[in-house]
């Protein structure tokens, strides 16, 4: 190659081309660029002769390491199974009552129900479980279906108003929409409830609203959510009576409950979560306190 | 700018439009009432802005056949304004989304305005708007005085600047209204693409027959890697859309792949489209404006040619590293992790190629802020290849993977890298193209320089420690067995960083909205000189009196 002039500063010639001023040095290329383009170069053909690497017609090369990252991920899942078994088993074989007697085990559900329930449940009914507009607070012991550890678990396997054939069935009546009760009524039987659990109660101008609308709700109510109001687990019927209220107790919110009906659903998990799973949630449900 | 164009080209313009305009009538009737029916629309929109006034200027004069002595600049200088649009607009999206992942509450109620068509416009904005912009702009200028040809004509370069645009605005208006293949970085669908298939082809054409009629002997470094960028990523671009359109009539195709092969087709094309796009075109740019700035000689020719075929023929196995631990076969993924570990080679080796230039005018880079752009990009360009040959390595990966990692590398190239070297180049390139000494304003350049380096340095720290902190939190289990922390655990931990990075992708805003502001006041200062000075002002910036020739 013919070359160019030479650069004062570095001392180095050009190649002898220019473009538009730019020109460039004849510099060789540094050894330290050649030796590690050959360490990456062997490391490369190790890491190949080891690893499953190259393709050939209808195989590969499979590495004199024999390596395969489908029996790695099986032996890892094992392994991790094998390490949890202990206290896993116990999980699945003892009945809630042996397991809730048991501190050992109560620990590890703790441990473990948070993150599944977080994972999980938390999207609607929040981290702390105090749920949120629609979906239930878990920590208020105001159940809908029951909260011993076994009714808990049978919601989770096969949730409310969900596609599971099993599923739990629940509705409330639009009362308005579907004409069984007049704008009068229901705004009677709205005070009536919202006086079960105390806000307005005090208030002697809403005394005959309510009591016009307890004869409505006798008539009407009774059937599921019962004589006192408190609710049939058996028929997903809410507690009138407590202070917590799955859709709000504002004077607007209840009209809308009773005029419109309400039908709340819960996907079924029993097909996602497993058995010991759907086990520990019920569990560390169950255990759940009200946030103060 | 039209009455430059000769009366030949004016009419092959106006016949370009009229089709247009047609296929746009017929894309609005077949889709009636549909996001295809109002690109339709869009489409003859285009076609009548970019027509009227060619219709006003359509009569003029041939032009003075003195300009075909001269380079054609045009197509360049409006390049560079719409890259700078582009910026502003892609990263103030950026900006956007992050706030929504630091607040998510703060979104309004509507479609467009959700999370997930915000983010490929962000994407897309920055990467094709304002990236894509300005290469086209700088290829056009350094394939002109590095070949010492002018471009073969005047009105395939329009069509490549003007019919690229359109595909931006296709796409980012699409994903607005729900269009899109779910592909990274490819989003847009089957008539756009093929659509920027025609333009790609313009442009490689001219390419072509610019370096065919070249006046040096040698075709100069940065245009084997615009070369590169244009040919590879139009492979990539035709491999990876391949589809079948559900009906001409409609905008939603299926891809040609499915399963794992859409997968690895899918990385293929994305870690090529850092590679070509983000990389070669980038290196092509650092290769002509840093010496020109430096007023240095390349450090080594030999190092170039080493660092160029490393780099071109590596990275076309490393996208598998984006599909560590999944169902590809495990051979496919060492074949990616090993060559991201050599192509760390040649990527320092161009990094280090840059930076050994600059021996001998470090005093330059003290001084002037634009020089300093360049050099600072060299320097995000080795960090972040550093980085991304190591995240390639699997035991890295299955850390960093799907984390916030990812999301700083790739800042640490978009900002650090390409946005940086894009930046030092138009403000090397301004003042030459408006005939003007410099900038309208040196101080800004720095304010400019501060804000994008404090933003770069803010969002990748900020990222890099949510992201390790995230891969972390998710790996760690009890002593049970079972997850410590839940998603939303890693969440909360996740929460100071979110603002921080949003921070940090606002400084960076703000540093283009000053570069843009600069670039437009030298564009009204160099005029209105003209102006005062009767068009007498041409000031010979570059290092010696360019020799120029005639076109075709």
């Amino acid at each position: 190659m013919e070359l160019g002039k030479r650069d004062p500063i570095t001392g180095r010639v050009t190649t002898g081309h220019e473009w538009n001023g730019i020109e460039e040095l004849d510099t060789p290329v540094p050894r330290v660029v050649l030796f590690f383009l050959t360490v990456t170069t062997l490391f490369a053909i190790g890491y190949w002769i080891a690893m499953p690497a190259w393709p050939l017609w209808s195989t590969y090369t499979k590495g004199i390491l024999g390596v395969d990252q489908r029996e790695i991920v099986a032996r890892q899942v094992a392994e991790a199974r094998q390490e949890r078994a202990p206290w896993v088993d116990k999980i699945a074989s003892m009945d809630f009552a042996a397991i809730q007697a048991d501190p050992d085990l109560m620990g590890r559900v703790q441990l473990a129900g948070r993150t599944l329930f977080e994972d999980n449940c938390a999207a609607c009914h929040g981290v702390k479980a105090s749920g949120g507009p629609g979906f239930p607070n878990l920590s208020a012991k105001s159940w809908l279906w029951g909260g011993t550890p076994d009714k808990i678990a049978e919601t989770i396997r096969i949730g409310i108003n969900s596609t599971n054939e099993d599923t739990r069935i629940s509705q409330m009546t639009a009362f308005g929409r579907d004409g069984v009760l007049d704008a009068t009524q229901i705004s009677n039987v709205v005070a009536y409830v919202r006086a079960l659990s105390g806000p307005g109660s005090d208030d002697p101008a809403e005394a005959p609203a309510i009591a016009a609308g307890k004869e409505v709700f006798a008539a009407n109510c009774v059937s599921c959510h019962g004589e006192d109001a408190k609710g049939k687990q058996d028929m997903g019927a809410p507690d009138l009576t407590d202070k917590y209220w799955i859709y709000g107790g504002s004077l607007d919110t209840v009209f809308t409950s009773v005029y419109s009906g309400r039908q709340g659903h819960m996907p079924h998990w029993g097909t996602r979560l497993s058995d010991v799973d759907i086990k520990i949630l019920a569990l560390y449900v169950e255990a759940l306190r009200p946030q103060q | 700018m039209i009455a430059r164009l000769t009366v030949a080209e004016r009419q092959s313009a106006l016949l370009i439009l009229i089709v247009m305009s047609f296929l746009g009538l017929a894309m609005a009737a077949a889709g009636r009432g549909t996001p295809f029916g109002l690109h339709g629309f869009l489409v003859i929109a285009a076609s009548i802005g970019v027509g009227l006034p060619l219709l006003r200027k359509f009569y003029a004069p041939e032009p003075d056949p003195a300009q075909f002595e001269q380079y054609y600049d045009d197509p360049t200088k409006v390049g560079i304004v719409l890259a700078m649009l582009w910026a502003i607009a892609g990263m103030f999206v950026g900006v956007w989304v992050a706030a929504l992942l630091a607040w998510p509450d703060l979104t309004i109620d509507a479609a467009w305005a959700s999370f997930g068509r915000l983010r490929p416009i962000h994407t897309s904005g920055v990467i094709f708007g304002f990236g894509g912009n300005a290469l086209i702009a700088t290829s056009f200028h350094v394939l002109q005085r590095t070949s010492r040809a002018r471009l073969p004509d005047q009105l395939s370069p329009w069509f490549v600047l003007l019919g690229y645009n359109l595909f931006c605005v296709v796409a980012a208006t699409g994903y607005m209204m729900g269009v899109t293949q779910s592909k990274e970085y490819a989003e847009p669908e089957w008539y756009a693409d093929i659509w920027l298939v025609i333009v790609w082809v313009v442009y490689f054409l001219i390419y072509i027959r610019t370096l065919a009629r070249r006046k040096e002997p040698h075709i100069y470094v940065a245009n084997w890697y615009y070369m590169a960028f244009i040919l590879v990523v139009a492979i990539l671009h035709i491999v990876n859309n391949l589809a079948v359109p559900v009906s001409f009539g409609d905008f939603k195709s299926y891809s040609a792949f499915s399963g794992v092969q859409d997968a690895m087709t899918q990385w293929w094309y994305g870690h090529n489209a850092v590679a070509f796009f983000l990389t070669a075109g980038f290196l092509g740019m650092l290769y002509y404006y840093l010496p020109k700035r430096a007023g240095r000689p390349i450090f080594s020719y030999r190092l170039s040619i080493i660092s160029f075929w490393g780099i071109t023929f590596m990275y076309m196995w490393a996208g598998s590293h984006h599909l560590h631990y999944t169902a590809l076969p495990q051979w496919v993924q060492t074949l990616g992790m090993t060559f991201s570990i050599v192509l760390l080679v040649p990527s320092w080796a161009s990094a280090g190629n840059a930076l050994a230039t600059l021996n001998g005018a470090w005093h330059k880079v003290r001084d002037d802020a634009t020089l300093r752009f360049m050099m600072v990009a060299a320097v995000f360009y080795g960090i972040s290849t550093f980085e991304g040959s190591f995240m390639a390595i699997r035991a890295v990966n299955s850390l960093s993977h799907y984390t916030d990692w990812t999301v700083g590398h790739v800042h640490a190239g978009a900002l650090g890298w390409v946005a940086m070297i894009t930046f030092g180049s138009i403000y090397a390139l301004v003042p030459w193209m408006w005939k003007r000494e410099t900038m309208y304003s040196a101080r800004l350049i720095e304010v400019h320089f501060w804000l994008a380096l404090a933003g770069t340095v803010v969002y990748v720290f900020a990222m890099w420690n949510s992201g390790i902190i995230q891969g972390l939190m998710w790996r760690t289990y009890t002593d049970s067995g079972t997850l410590a922390y839940s998603f939303i655990d890693s969440l909360v931990a996740m929460h100071p960083y979110y603002i921080a990075r949003a921070f940090g992708g606002l400084l960076f805003l703000l540093g283009a909205i000053v570069g843009t502001y600069n670039v437009l006041m030298t564009i009204r200062v160099a005029k209105r000189e003209r102006a005062q000075s009767g068009g007498g002002t041409d000031v010979p910036s570059y290092g010696r009196d360019p020799v120029l020739q005639a076109g075709e």
